[in-house]
């Protein structure tokens, strides 16, 4: 089987910067790190790729410093990576971005699994995974835990509210997942991200991809953002001391208060 | 746009699996009728990629004739046994929030409801403000299905043209909103925390960056304009019994063949087992504080009489009190519950990025210096170790 993940760098930042002009977000000078949810999707593959010995490719859109997530997946295990990378792609919002995600990986040929992460944890959309699928035209199984592949048969546990299904989809099919509660993110060895600099990665454009300009960038997103502000500040807390019995009977009065309990 | 290419064998996959009967065999090509509706059904079971669908480029659409606010309507996940399905909290709390739009637009404010079975839904519907329901009733929409169910809103909606199409930001919410969406090339905006109109356009705004700024977005170019919308935010009206709603029954071919997903096993748990610290109301946290494993278990206790979940700081993970999926923070959950009562957590960084978006924050800490008390709502500067056990005892009365 081919297996492709979808990966994207995030800010690692509690300061967000933003763009008086043009209300967009400053990515720049911030630390970056893999999307929690895509390492996920990626040490799932690399697992299924160890049992059966499928290829793993990464693909990932972004600015070109972007391509240290995808190098980080390579020495890792995975066996090839692609970042999209074009003045062309700047502004995307998720349908713009899943339909450049969707044409690359038509490129790619035959795939019959896509794992990506549920959500990125600077946008929380979660819309990118399924807008793949659809632009693909293939199945989507979203908020999985584990994946597992018997013979041409995908298994997978996902999550419902308030509880979860196995389901079977037989490829090609796209997951997205969340973290299982046992999972503990991974990174490679100073040796490994060596060996991974002769891994073959590209760097493609727009058109290598074949994408039409007018799906593209801001004028090809259907969403506009019209304006970023800080949230409302909160007040400072109203504080409270005492002995335990005191302390107790505050908390009670104030869940009261706020109809936690009731009276 | 649809075009059926040379490529055409003639096989007839895609005549049965048409929702809308749109597609009729001549010469042994696929001919596509005026019934189509792009909804891309045809594109997915079509075996040697003949037909493409090309949409027109978002500017060049006539958004005039679009009108009505619609609501889906969530029914509840049950697990084997056959029971009567309900409609979730959420859908109410959209039918306040999309009365308001509705008004405010002067258009009417349409519930749009796909089950097997309708047990009086369309009742319920009409007393929470719906002014009417738009009632898919088949039998293969026993369940839901990202395919069948896609499928038959994106027919509805190129039927029936709404302006704003509203979904509970669930995880049902969140895996069809974004399929209808990227089908129809409309715009969505997720895990909205308030809307408004702003100039005839649906104003959304909502968090990002784990709550650290917030976003205001338009789809002036589309439609509907999509959002799905946080549970327990909007405020849902008071239900007028007997207020009725016109039922707009309509029908769907489906095909079994549609359903490319297929559950072995659904399991919910009535605990509250499946409950996530994502998606929880009430988060009952607990830090290095509680000094032991055996302490921390007394937080579990006070969040199951809260009705709540219980979460862990990073250092309360990593000393093992607390398993990793209750880890609240950058590199665990970003959470934004309704009340998040935290014990022993002084507040690092990291931690308050996941948690300071919960809409009131009691914290409790042995040290009035904790940087926690700078996002929390309500400070208790004392014991956690005395005040869990009161706490326990005062709530079991």
């Amino acid at each position: 089987m081919n297996i492709v993940v979808c990966v994207k760098q995030v800010p690692d930042s509690t300061e967000v910067k933003i763009n008086p002009e043009t209300g967009h977000l400053i990515r720049a000078g911030v630390p970056s790190i893999i999307n929690p949810y895509d390492h996920f999707a990626l040490q799932t593959a690399l697992e299924l790729k160890k049992k059966h010995d499928f290829k793993v490719t990464l693909v990932s859109m972004g600015p070109p410093q972007a391509k240290s997530v995808v190098q980080l997946g390579l020495a890792l295990g995975a066996d090839e990576g692609i970042l999209l990378s074009d003045m062309a792609f700047a502004g995307s919002d998720t349908w713009s971005t899943s339909y450049a995600l969707a044409r690359a990986i038509k490129k790619l040929g035959k795939i019959d699994l896509i794992l990506a992460g549920m959500q990125a944890i600077d946008g929380d959309t979660a819309q990118t995974g399924p807008g793949v699928a659809q632009q693909l035209g293939m199945p989507q199984v979203t908020f999985c835990e584990h994946v597992d592949v018997d013979g041409r048969r995908i298994i997978a546990r996902k999550l419902i509210d308030g509880g979860y299904e196995i389901v079977e989809a037989r490829p090609p099919v796209l997951l997205t997942m969340i973290m299982h509660k046992d999972y503990v993110p991974r990174y490679p060895s100073f040796l490994a991200v060596n060996a991974s600099l002769k891994k073959p990665f590209h760097v493609w454009s727009a058109a290598d991809i074949g994408a039409e300009p007018q799906f593209l960038g801001l004028k090809g997103s259907p969403t506009q953002v019209d304006k970023i502000y800080p949230p409302p500040q909160r007040e400072k807390a109203a504080m409270f001391s005492g002995s335990g019995q005191e302390g107790m009977a505050k908390i009670l009065q104030i869940m009261k208060a706020e109809h936690f309990i009731e009276e | 746009m649809i075009e059926v290419s040379k490529k055409c064998i003639g096989c007839n996959k895609c005549v049965p699996v048409c929702p809308f009967a749109a597609i009729n065999m001549v010469d042994k090509k696929a001919v596509m009728n005026e019934a189509c509706t792009l909804c891309g059904v045809c594109v997915q079971v079509c075996p040697v990629q003949a037909i493409t669908i090309t949409r027109e480029e978002a500017s060049a659409r006539d958004l005039s004739g679009y009108k009505g606010v619609w609501v889906y309507v969530e029914l509840n996940e049950t697990g084997d046994q056959p029971q009567a399905k309900k409609i979730k909290q959420v859908t109410f709390e959209l039918l306040g929030a999309g009365r308001k739009l509705a008004d405010e637009l002067g258009e009417d404010l349409c519930a749009v409801l796909l089950a097997d079975k309708n047990h009086n839904y369309d009742k319920e519907l009409g007393a929470y403000g719906a002014d009417k329901v738009y009632m898919v009733e088949h039998d293969e929409l026993f369940e839901y299905n990202t395919d069948i169910f896609s499928t038959v809103i994106v027919s509805l909606v190129t039927r029936h043209k709404p302006s704003v199409m509203l979904y509970g930001a669930t995880i049902q919410g969140r895996d069809l909103a974004p399929r209808v969406a990227s089908t129809l090339y409309v715009g969505l905006t997720a895990d909205c925390t308030a809307l408004a109109i702003k100039d005839g356009l649906l104003l959304q705004s909502r968090p990002a960056f784990g709550g650290n700024i917030m976003a205001d977005i338009l789809a002036p170019k589309s439609r509907p304009q999509m959002s799905t919308v946080r549970p327990n935010v909007m405020k849902m009206n008071e239900p007028v019994h007997g207020r009725a709603a016109l039922v707009v029954r309509e029908s769907a071919k489906l095909d079994k063949s549609l359903r490319r997903v297929k559950v072995l096993e659904r399991r919910i748990s009535h605990d509250g087992g499946g409950v996530r610290i994502d998606n929880a109301n009430i988060i009952v946290s607990g830090g290095r504080g509680m000094k032991s494993r055996e302490k921390f278990r007394q937080l579990e206790e006070l969040s199951k009489l809260l009705g709540g979940v219980v979460g862990a700081s990073r250092a309360a993970v990593d000393l093992g009190f607390k398993e990793k999926a209750h880890q609240v923070g950058q590199s665990g959950t970003t959470v934004s519950p309704k009340l998040y009562l935290s014990f022993g957590i002084s507040g690092a960084v990291q931690h308050i990025v996941g948690m300071k978006a919960s809409d009131v924050i009691i914290a409790v800490n042995k040290d009035a210096g904790a940087p926690i008390f700078n996002v929390a709502k309500y400070g208790i500067v004392g014991d956690a170790h005395e005040i869990v056990p009161k706490l326990i005892e005062a709530l079991k009365k």
